[in-house]
């Protein structure tokens, strides 16, 4: 039969996952293999080196830097005091004396008679790394991380912005084509992780961060809506760090698009559930997409992995068009013919015959498809 | 067959980011050739997790397109024997997301600007140049350290004998970040130092126990002069001994190579500097990728590279649309579209990069961010190719410490001899006179420029193979790599349209006889094709300049191309019709002298 790779997005009813729980550097695992942890569990800790600040005494006193070590109150490794003198000339009989203060605590690095520097380094800045997801920890890295396994619903989104979040799945719309409108989001929504259908608009999306929604799921989000959210153009799709009170998810693209029936009556069957959502979205070699984690540690496993969408694509798949013209049209395959075909553009490309949602058959480039569910 | 220890048969593969490429060469009638090409995805990252995979299957598909035996097993045949195996393999690599370095120097528009020249030239991406002067404070430049997490740190600074201070301090701020590199955390991050020989000691005692520190002649040893040639070659070597090692499959892919894998834009540029140096000519490269554009030139015997890391077609196409801004793209555009629609189709390309234009619509689009990317990355590099070399007999010390910022670039498009093109938007368009126009608009030639664009973009397998075997490198690059558009003829000045511009006398290899006088603002094309060429006697208007001066005639002999020669008669500096109505006529008029798209 005639098949074809295409990029798929994953959604899977049911499935076992692995998340791995990282320190950016070295430190501490707190918890132990076999731990059942929740999304907020701190699971790992370090200190980062605190910050470290120069201050060129030499200059300050206006003396060669050799002569450093002769005014210095503190020598390495000593803590030091916010405010509180580091260096004292001797002046004139006592008199005139010039003093330099810390600009901060911590301790004193090192000292230069090159250069006439001090360094000072300010305290450790503890970092704590948390579960992300209810599950179970089945790895321990030492001093590094964990490795926590769950089991339950999973669905990537196509972009995201914002970074991890938890929250109970509340669905907004009656529909996978409806649009998330401001009037639909009230006080109740707070915490959750708001499903929509379509679209959110801007002033949809400014209502659920003055709520305090965790999270919004829905199709599409127009491009200048997410400059005013932003503050900037995005440029390059790496997202996840932004400090936004709401994480969003985009399940389809820009421009409102119905999200696929398959996502979307997933989510409404996991509604009063508890979810983990993450943002990020990082498209160059290493490919991240926004996600949606849905614990159910007692339901059954399905035989295979679950997932779904992710590799051949044959006649009598689904898909979306994923460019112009019919972009956003969902369809069925009816063919794969495997000779390169001249599109109106002049480019030779493999290509698919799609019978079209509205009934109409059409031949579209390979590229420009990707596969769905339902 | 290996003869006499000749090299007949020689293989050279690519891993790029998603794509291995590999290229058969073969000796052929006493002259290098190409035979096929072929390709596999690139295999870095799980479930694969070994490179040599992509690179056995790209092979293999050059095995089984040209019949030739190259593999036994998982094994190179090698030398060659008989009909079977390779006398030379070699690679490289930009997997990964290729050599990323952070570089230092003491003043950011002398030890820095020349530390960052050093990096760019041996392929890496410079995430940040750290300068004494850069106007931020040492906790920001450690922080800045720490957050990026390069693969490594050239540190420069201060000319041999001078004073020692800044440049020691720049180490002091290394020393303070304690980097750690982006890959791994089992190993010290390489740091070179190319500063002052009089600092190396105290560098030493910051740096040795922190980092994997060497030490090379200085970058900058005088005011007036760069020494860039040891800091590119140690970037190749720590490349491969640190980063290349971390990468999975590179130890193997390593044992197979006869000669060190080199980063794929290093190898571009190093084909480039050879052509240029063997012609004598003046050359501009541009290789526009997904995420990445990267700008080659070779001015006054200078070469200079620049990677706009964030102009790209696809993973970086909303950023061309934030940098150049959604009216610069649109004025390329023959027709009118609201910008909502714009900005969320662009946006839909960025999060679906491996899409392609279906809709002729579509494929004008695309062209008209390629222009802005183009442009935007020649602006870039055209403000950093201030290179020393040219004027350094002349120069004082108070002009070299002012050459950076008055900034007299090398890139003189009037002494540009070619301008070559690679990448899909270029190397890929439906039509060459798409790539021809596209790359007139953006770098806007000046006089006489021969235009070309890279067939199936081989030049980084090319320019590996210059290191080893120019001879090979330089036949094939000629033969088989470019597709001559033509020669395009543009006089400077500007007028008002319908005015007098140039007047063309030739006679065509047909025997058309041509005796035209070209009014100001069109574009013209007359059949010349590959390998053909014509005397042609070119007189500018008043007011206008091929090069020899304002109303200058110029005699000279123009060399054909699949698109012909070319005549550009908008004026430089160019400036489309503001008048929205007249703008899309002009556009259509000059797209159909060139026949670039279908009716």
């Amino acid at each position: 039969m005639a098949h074809a790779y295409t990029p798929g997005l994953r959604v899977s009813e049911m499935t076992v996952l692995r998340k791995e729980r990282r320190l950016p550097i070295k430190g501490d695992v707190i918890v132990s293999k076999g731990d059942r942890v929740s999304s907020d569990t701190v699971v790992a800790r370090t200190h980062l080196p605190g910050n470290v600040r120069l201050v060129n005494v030499a200059s300050k006193f206006g003396l060669p830097p050799e002569d450093l070590p002769s005014v210095m109150t503190k020598k390495a490794g000593d803590p030091i005091e916010k405010e509180k003198p580091i260096a004292v000339t001797k002046g004139f009989f006592g008199f005139f004396k010039g003093t330099v203060n810390s600009p901060c605590d911590g301790t004193l690095e090192s000292i230069s008679t090159i250069t006439g520097q001090v360094i000072l380094r300010e305290p450790p800045m503890p970092i704590e790394v948390d579960a992300y997801v209810d599950g179970e920890v089945v790895e321990v890295f030492e001093n590094e991380g964990v490795a926590i396994e769950v089991k339950g619903s999973f669905i990537q989104g196509i972009f995201g912005v914002g970074g991890e979040r938890a929250g109970e799945i509340c669905v907004a719309v009656d529909g996978p084509d409806q649009k998330l409108e401001a009037a639909l989001l009230d006080e109740s929504m707070q915490g959750k992780v708001v499903i929509g259908g379509s679209h959110i608009d801007w002033d949809g999306f400014e209502k659920a961060m003055k709520i305090g929604v965790n999270g919004i799921v829905v199709g599409g989000f127009d491009d200048p809506d997410l400059k005013k959210l932003l503050g900037k153009d995005l440029g390059v799709a790496i997202t996840g760090s932004e400090n936004i009170a709401t994480t969003l998810i985009l399940t389809e693209g820009f421009g409102a698009m119905g999200m696929a029936g398959g996502t979307f009556s997933l989510l409404k069957s996991r509604e009063g559930k508890k979810a983990s959502i993450n943002g990020a979205t990082q498209i160059r070699a290493g490919v991240m997409r926004p996600e949606i984690v849905i614990p159910m540690p007692d339901a059954e496993l399905p035989a295979g992995d679950g997932m779904s969408s992710s590799g051949g694509l044959e006649i009598g798949s689904s898909i979306r068009v994923i460019r112009e013209p019919h972009f956003g049209s969902l369809g069925t395959v009816t063919g794969l013919p495997n000779d390169l075909q001249k599109m109106e553009s002049e480019s030779m490309v493999r290509v698919l015959k799609v019978k079209l949602a509205d009934g109409s058959e059409t031949v579209l480039p390979r590229a420009n498809v990707e596969m769905i569910e339902g | 067959m290996s003869e006499n220890g000749k090299i007949r048969t020689i293989v050279a593969t690519d891993c790029g980011s998603t794509t291995t490429k590999a290229i058969l060469i073969k000796l052929i009638d006493g002259e290098y050739r190409l035979v096929v090409r072929g390709e596999a995805p690139t295999t870095v990252e799980a479930p694969f997790e070994d490179v040599t995979r992509g690179v056995l299957n790209a092979v293999r598909e050059v095995e089984e397109l040209s019949g030739h035996t190259i593999l036994d097993g998982e094994t190179f045949i090698h030398p060659s024997e008989g009909d079977r195996g390779v006398d030379l393999y070699l690679s490289t690599s930009s997997a990964g997301g290729g050599l990323q370095m952070m570089v230092a120097g003491v003043v950011k528009s002398m030890t820095a600007e020349s530390a960052e020249r050093a990096a760019l030239g041996a392929g890496a991406i410079v995430m940040d140049v750290l300068a004494s002067n850069d106007g931020r404070l040492p906790h920001e430049q450690i922080e800045r350290i720490r957050h990026l997490r390069p693969d490594m740190i050239l540190l420069s600074g201060g000319i041999d004998g001078g004073t020692v201070t800044h440049v020691v301090e720049l180490g002091q701020v290394v020393a303070a970040a304690d980097p750690k590199p982006r890959l791994g955390m089992g190993y010290n991050l390489p740091v070179i130092y190319a500063g002052n020989v009089n600092a190396r000691g105290e560098v030493d005692d910051l740096l040795k126990e922190k980092t994997a520190l060497s030490m090379v002649d200085n970058l900058r040893p005088v005011l007036e002069r760069e020494n860039l040639g040891p800091a590119r070659e140690e970037i190749h070597e720590l490349f491969m001994e640190h980063v290349m090692a971390q990468a999975p499959g590179y130890n193997k892919l390593m044992g197979w190579t006869d000669s060190p894998i080199m980063p794929t834009p290093g190898a571009v540029g190093s084909i480039m500097e050879t052509i240029a140096e063997r012609r004598g000519i003046e050359v501009v490269g541009v290789d526009i990728g997904g995420a990445t554009t990267d700008i080659f030139s070779v001015f006054q015997h200078t070469f200079n590279r620049t990677v706009s890391a964030n102009l790209g077609m696809s993973y970086s196409v909303s950023n061309v649309l934030a940098e150049a801004g959604i009216e610069n793209v649109m004025r390329w555009v023959p027709f009118k579209l609201p910008e909502l629609a714009v900005r969320n189709r662009i946006k839909n390309k960025m999060i679906r990069p491996t899409t392609v234009p279906q809709s002729l619509e579509d494929l004008k689009i695309e062209q008209a961010i390629a222009r802005e990317a183009l442009r935007l990355a020649f602006i870039q590099h055209k403000s950093f190719a201030v290179g020393l070399k040219g004027v350094q007999q002349e120069r004082t010390i108070s002009e070299a410490f002012s050459q950076s910022s008055s900034g007299e670039t090398l890139v003189n498009m009037m002494d540009l001899d070619i301008l070559v093109g690679s990448g899909g938007v270029l190397s890929h368009a439906p039509r060459r006179q798409q790539a021809a126009l596209m790359m007139i608009d953006a770098f806007l030639p000046e006089g006489i420029t021969q235009l070309a664009v890279d067939s199936i973009f081989m030049m980084p397998q090319l320019g590996v193979l210059a290191a080893v075997h120019e001879k090979a490198a330089t036949e094939v690059f000629e033969k088989d790599c470019l597709i001559y558009l033509g020669t395009l003829v543009a006089p400077v000045g500007t007028s008002q349209e319908g005015k007098p511009c140039l007047k063309i006398e030739t006679t065509l290899p047909n025997g058309t006889v041509v005796n035209d006088d070209i009014p100001f603002g069109e574009m013209v094309v007359y059949p010349l094709g590959v390998d053909e060429s014509v005397k042609a006697k070119l007189t500018p208007a008043k007011g206008f300049n091929l090069g020899e001066g304002a109303g200058k005639p110029l005699e000279c002999t123009l060399t054909g191309g699949v698109v012909g020669l070319m005549v550009d008669t908008r004026g430089r500096p160019f400036e489309l019709p503001t008048d929205e109505h007249k703008r899309v006529e002009k556009l259509e008029k000059w797209a159909k002298a060139f026949d670039a798209y279908p009716a």
